[in-house]
């Protein structure tokens, strides 16, 4: 029962109930707006003479007899096979995670098990490396991989992605490590086990949301990333986001601008999944990172 | 942990930093002290029976080829790189200073330099962007607080929304609204009665457009930090406040800030970090023409059929130089810290 005294007075109270209203508005109409405009006419999302067209769909019912329409889908999944990319930006997201969670997990715990000196050097250069924009990397890549016929494929890009998120992943992965008691894998080699094997069977059954968390944050990563797969794919192997990008310059001539939009909001139906999922995990991964870091 | 099983443990994820970190960095330093060769040149003498005969420069391919191969990094320049027009500018810069009247004189000359223009938008995004951000999450933390329990879930569901979308994705989301054909394009040029006002045509509200995707996407990142610090608030330091008769005001300002101070940091430090990258809101709001960031201009040289190598990794170096000067406080800090444990 909350005291008399700590008790919001009315005025207060309305001002919260407005201010989480604007907010919420803030955060979610544009997506909702997006998602709505998808289905019409670039005319009407678009509109030169009244922003209500977007609305009501004029144009799109003078055109289609509807106020909706899939064009914009169609055009951008089969015309554009959009869904090559959409298959692409999910193997790279799959062997990126697998791979960063699997290096990351080891070393995530050797550097919370290790009493020694270097165990600071090594997490402070993690944290330079993570605090470099990913795009001053790429020049250096350019050259060797055009050497020995690397780039442009995925292979390259999976394992070029998994070393830029290793900094963020050990960094979280060992703030997690830290909170299990580090007298369970020393019971565990009392009882016979070697270093792995305490590893394997006795802390990663305990670790799983830390593991699962990271593992949220590795695919955001990936999933999200512009600069690296924009300059590292060839045109046929390219991943959701550059191929976006790669719309906007040939739509925008084309009037074909609504092959984006739809792109876009099919490249945002994955997010907002993750998010309905994994709400918990992701606000628990932020919180971890903000009390260790 | 003994030596060599750390080192068992760590190889994996020290040999994927090492070859795709650590030596592109390397790499990155060596391209910008090198320039591509130049093609070579032959004088050719070209006879025609009654007219005579002319000498003409021709580009001899084969040798430009084989110099390439020979050596693909190209020839040595030293830092004449970093000194180019394109870069830092040294010659420009003092003539400027020399022509000059006064310091706000300078600073504009400066801003006719492209690679000082996108310092100056980096910058100015960097430093307006993480207080804005910390402001706007630390009020919306402390409104969702005071919600139901019911409301408080839906609203951080909504919140996360613009935090995890892709950059580039969130980035087109708003600029289609704010575009003069959009929804809020079309709201502002009913606010300022000025039917013409367009982003594509105005530098200043570009930035604006942009320092607002800037807050936008990044306030629910404060917000959970903040949110999740204030659970863990001292109860009984408030119940104190409130009997020495501090107002809401007050107790915001003497126990709730103190008590989050070090979530504060940790958000500034990250969001700094974070801002200074800033890239994906300019392909997306297309505004290269009003605002360039150091990374666009990274990616700018990078792009296209004749890849300048050279010039972005000058860039790179520039900016790598950036982040830590950025970052040398942070690193000093934990240094002290950690010889004070030790």
């Amino acid at each position: 029962m909350l005291a008399r005294a700590q008790r919001r007075p009315a005025s207060l109270q309305i001002a919260i109930y407005i201010f989480s209203a604007l907010w919420l508005i803030m955060a979610a109409f544009p997506f909702v707006w997006t998602v709505w405009g998808s289905f019409k006419v670039e005319l009407d999302f678009f509109s030169i003479s009244d922003w209500t067209f977007a609305l009501t769909g004029e144009r799109t019912t003078a055109e289609y007899g509807r106020p909706f329409t899939g064009t914009g889908y169609n055009g951008a999944w089969v015309k554009e096979e959009f869904w090559r990319n959409v298959v692409n930006t999910f193997i790279v997201c799959f062997f990126v995670v697998c791979t960063s969670l699997t290096i990351g997990t080891l070393g995530g715990y050797a550097l919370s098990r290790s009493g020694y000196r270097y165990t600071f050097f090594l997490l402070i250069t993690a944290l330079i490396f993570r605090a470099m924009p990913p795009v001053t990397l790429v020049a250096g890549y350019m050259l060797p991989f055009f050497e020995w016929n690397l780039w442009g494929i995925l292979p390259t890009t999976i394992i070029v992605l998994v070393a830029i998120n290793q900094p963020f992943t050990l960094w979280m992965l060992h703030s997690f490590f830290q909170n299990i008691p580090k007298e369970l894998d020393e019971s565990a080699k009392v009882d016979g086990c070697t270093q792995f094997q305490a590893f394997r069977h006795v802390i990663i059954p305990v670790m799983w949301p830390g593991v699962i968390t990271t593992g949220l944050f590795s695919f955001l990563l990936a999933y999200n990333d512009f600069a690296v797969t924009a300059m590292l794919l060839s045109e046929e192997n390219r991943t959701m986001v550059p191929q976006i990008a790669a719309f906007l310059g040939t739509t925008y001539t084309e009037g074909n601008v609504m092959f984006a939009v739809s792109a876009v909001v099919s490249a945002t139906v994955p997010l907002f999944i993750l998010v309905m999922f994994f709400q918990r995990q992701i606000v628990s991964g932020l919180v971890a990172g903000a009390v260790k870091g | 942990m003994r030596h060599r099983t750390f080192f068992w443990f760590f190889l994996p994820t020290a040999l994927a930093m090492l070859l795709f970190i650590a030596f592109p960095i390397v790499s990155v330093i060596t391209q910008s002290i090198f320039a591509p060769h130049s093609a070579v040149l032959i004088e050719v003498e070209t006879c025609t029976p009654l007219v005579g005969c002319t000498n003409e420069t021709k580009i001899d391919q084969d040798a430009t080829r084989a110099l390439r191969q020979e050596q693909p990094l190209g020839r040595f320049v030293g830092l004449e790189i970093f000194k180019d027009r394109g870069h830092l500018a040294i010659t420009e810069v003092n003539e400027i200073w020399v022509q000059s009247r006064s310091l706000t004189d300078f600073f504009i000359g400066l801003g006719n330099l492209p690679f000082y223009r996108a310092i100056a938008f980096t910058l100015t995004f960097t430093f307006v962007v993480t207080p804005f951000v910390i402001f706007l999450g630390l009020i919306i933390a402390l409104t969702v607080n005071a919600l139901h329990d019911r409301l408080k879930g839906l609203v951080i569901f909504f919140s996360l929304l613009p935090f995890v979308i892709t950059p580039l994705i969130g980035a087109l989301v708003l600029f289609w609204m704010i575009d003069s054909r959009g929804i809020l394009g079309s709201f502002i040029q009913w606010l300022f009665a000025d039917p013409d006002l367009s982003l594509k045509a105005s530098t200043g509200l570009m930035w604006m457009a942009l320092l607002v995707y800037g807050v936008w996407h990044a306030a629910p990142f404060a917000f959970v930090i903040f949110y999740a610090g204030l659970q863990t608030l001292p109860m009984d330091q408030i119940e104190a406040a409130q009997i020495d008769g501090a107002t809401r005001f007050q107790q915001v300002r003497y126990v709730v800030i103190p008590h989050i101070m070090p979530l504060v940091t940790f958000v500034a430090l990250i969001q700094i970090m974070d801002n200074f990258r800033v890239f994906e809101p300019i392909v997306g709001f297309n505004a290269a023409a009003h605002a360039q960031s150091v990374s666009w201009f990274i990616f700018n040289d990078l792009q296209g059929e004749t890849r300048q190598l050279s010039s972005a990794s000058a860039s790179s170096v520039l900016t790598i130089i950036g982040v830590a000067i950025l970052l040398s406080p942070v690193l000093v800090r934990t240094w002290q810290d950690f010889k004070g444990k030790t």
